[in-house]
């Protein structure tokens, strides 16, 4: 089932192809020489709906720098005109969105339940994974990395272009049941870099430029879209507040373990419980959960490639860092911090959306037996957990109105990361 | 001892959280939602066999206005002693709050003209919906469970409202308007949902009051 969702400012929750929902839409190139023509590119962002391709936001527009955009059909010769006017330089690299989309993917439309704008159960988002790959062949692929203590299989996707040896990121959602904005922003984030992704392409083709070098040709995401796939259904057909897994506690009437206590990290040393009752219930031993041992085997069997491990949670607006489970500052702390700031500036930059970043102890609370600081213990030295939107007007319960802008600025951030992490291998 | 914090990591966020919640039992209701914005500065001081004050310099946010911000310094003091472990806050508002009169006069009277009591569930659903007819009824539970929250509240705490489960309208023969609500509070710290039953009154005039409140 492929919804195409494409890019800021298309309303349609779910458009086929043949919606023509792009109809017209122009991708404009142009370098600004100078400040004046900066401005110039400042001005229209701020006078008419433009979507940045690259770079990513019109604040990170500089002299000199290769700025590529999206207007509506309505705006492009608007837009035209403004620019030969102030002698600003540009090239028409699409002249119709619609026509390369339509060239591009299959016309077959299949309504279903699945979208990026809402909340999707987990039997609509295991079909959305087998769709996903399905129509992307040569960027993504789906495995089964193990299975949740219901049997549930845990789906992982492998988004990238393929070649040898590439480095890899790896990316999860859905630890805490409750935390429905999680799976939410993966499912965005591969629908983002796979779309991305075709899309450079098509303006290879009509630009006819060298390959521009994108995230996907020189790294992989590795991308669990739900982790504790067990506890998410619960929310759906039980408890919308549950956030542990669903297994047994032998001796216990008491059910699940928090799989983000479940970690071999200071495992049940601090700010977790020993009580299978409790919400951070360490769980009978690290990695007692089939979720979290899953997890861990597959990073440990492709520990030479993973060189960044991010985990997504809700909420409170915050990008984390080790350590969590002791005080003690790791060993790269000046420059995960520095990430972490600058990651929280470019998303900031989107809406305004202010993240407090630092390590968890510290910044939240202090917490052994965490995902991420067992990673960055493995030697992934860029480890971060995002805890996203909001900071408790709504709290768990983040109105669907909210997951796009969410998930655009979230993924801001991300790509910051990725980026960096390509820059320092 | 004063001691200067960061001001949006804990502790300062806790004690910022408290001080909000505060602010909205006193000032929040159904015409008012009031989110707590940038948390600028922090101090904590120890004063000797009384507790520990933290000083904070805040900004509220009216969610109707995104741009109406209003600055307020706070103080939060959690008191030593077992016996009282309510947190006293004071709070200075800087500047004017938007005025609520308005929705709270509009919400006021289609209470009062309803022929039957008004029941409502799961506020916000299950994907964050508020239906615009129970946005005030949303509204005041956030301003009501600011008294509860402040309560409650200790250093190794920090709770936020998390849903409404159920919601009645109780008929009184005098001015105010009374709802029993039972929420669901959220506890960051031990990630616990703690179910809670409040009796609330309020009139457009005098605010919110919670005359009986208890923990489920």
């Amino acid at each position: 089932m492929w919804v195409l969702l494409v890019l800021i400012g298309a309303g349609a929750v779910s458009a086929h192809p043949q919606d023509v929902a792009f109809e017209g839409q122009k991708v404009f190139r142009v370098t600004p020489q100078n400040d004046e023509q900066v401005e110039t590119i400042r001005f229209l962002a701020s006078n008419i709906e433009v979507d940045f391709w690259q770079p990513d936001s019109v604040t990170l527009v500089r002299p000199t720098m290769q700025v590529d955009f999206r207007v509506e059909a309505d705006d492009a010769s608007d837009v035209e005109h403004l620019l030969r006017e102030r002698g600003v330089d540009y090239r028409v690299l699409i002249d119709n969105l619609q026509a390369a989309l339509d060239a591009q993917f299959d016309s077959k439309s299949r309504t279903g339940a699945h979208g990026y704008e809402k909340y999707n159960t987990w039997e609509t988002i295991a079909d959305w994974t087998a769709d996903i790959a399905a129509q992307n062949p040569d960027l993504v692929s789906r495995s089964v990395i193990g299975a949740t203590y219901e049997g549930r299989p845990l789906y992982l996707l492998k988004v990238g272009k393929s070649a040898p040896s590439k480095p890899a990121i790896f990316m999860d959602c859905g630890f805490h049941a409750r935390e429905w904005i999680s799976p939410a922003f993966c499912q965005w984030f591969v629908k983002e870099v796979t779309v991305s992704a075709f899309l450079q392409q098509a303006v290879e083709t009509y630009g006819k430029d060298a390959a521009m070098s994108t995230l996907l040709d020189r790294l992989d995401f590795y991308v669990l879209p739900v982790v504790n796939i067990d506890g998410y259904v619960y929310t759906w057909t039980t408890n919308r507040m549950w956030r542990k897994t669903r297994s047994r506690n032998p001796g216990s009437t008491c059910v699940g373990t928090d799989p983000n206590r479940n970690f071999d990290a200071g495992w049940c040393t601090l700010g977790a419980s020993k009580n299978p009752c409790d919400s951070t219930y360490c769980g009978s031993a690290p990695e007692s959960e089939k979720e979290t041992k899953a997890l861990a085997d597959f990073i440990r069997e492709h520990l030479s490639t993973i060189k960044a491990y991010l985990t997504i949670h809700s909420y409170s607006q915050l990008l984390l860092f080790p350590y969590s489970y002791t005080y003690k500052l790791p060993p790269n702390y000046k420059e995960l911090n520095s990430i972490a700031r600058a990651a929280s500036e470019q998303l900031a930059g989107l809406y305004n959306t202010k993240y407090t970043y630092g390590p968890g102890a510290t910044a939240i609370y202090p917490a052994a037996g965490g995902s991420d600081d067992w990673a960055y213990d493995q030697g992934i030295k860029y480890a971060f957990t995002f805890e996203l939107r909001d900071t408790g007007r709504y709290g768990f319960m983040l109105p669907e109105s909210q997951i796009k802008p969410t998930c655009e600025e979230t993924l801001l951030a991300v790509k910051y990361i990725a980026k960096y992490v390509l820059e320092h291998l | 001892a004063m001691e200067e914090l960061l001001p949006s990591h804990f502790p300062a966020s806790r004690a910022a959280a408290v001080a909000a919640a505060f602010i909205r039992y006193r000032h929040a209701g159904p015409g008012r939602g009031l989110a707590l914005g940038t948390i600028r500065r922090a101090h904590r001081e120890d004063i000797d066999a009384v507790g520990r004050k933290y000083h904070l310099e805040l900004v509220l946010e009216d969610i109707r206005d995104k741009d109406s911000a209003v600055n307020c310094t706070a103080e939060v003091l959690y008191p030593l002693d077992n016996k009282n472990t309510v947190p006293d806050v004071q709070f200075t508002l800087e500047g004017e709050l938007q005025n609520s009169d308005e929705a709270d006069d509009m919400f006021y009277n289609q209470i009062k003209s309803l022929d039957k009591e008004l029941v409502a569930r799961n506020i916000p659903d299950s994907q964050g919906n508020v239906s615009p007819e129970l946005e005030p009824i949303h509204l005041l539970a956030w301003a009501a469970s600011g008294y509860v929250i402040w309560q409650n509240s200790t250093e190794n705490t920090n709770f936020q409202l998390a849903q409404t489960k159920q919601v009645t309208q109780v008929k009184r023969s005098d001015e105010y308007l009374q709802f029993d609500y039972m929420i669901l509070l959220h506890e960051m710290v031990s990630q616990e949902i703690i179910p809670w039953q409040l009796t609330v009154l309020w009139h457009p005039r005098h605010g919110v009051q919670v005359p009986q409140d208890s923990r489920q």
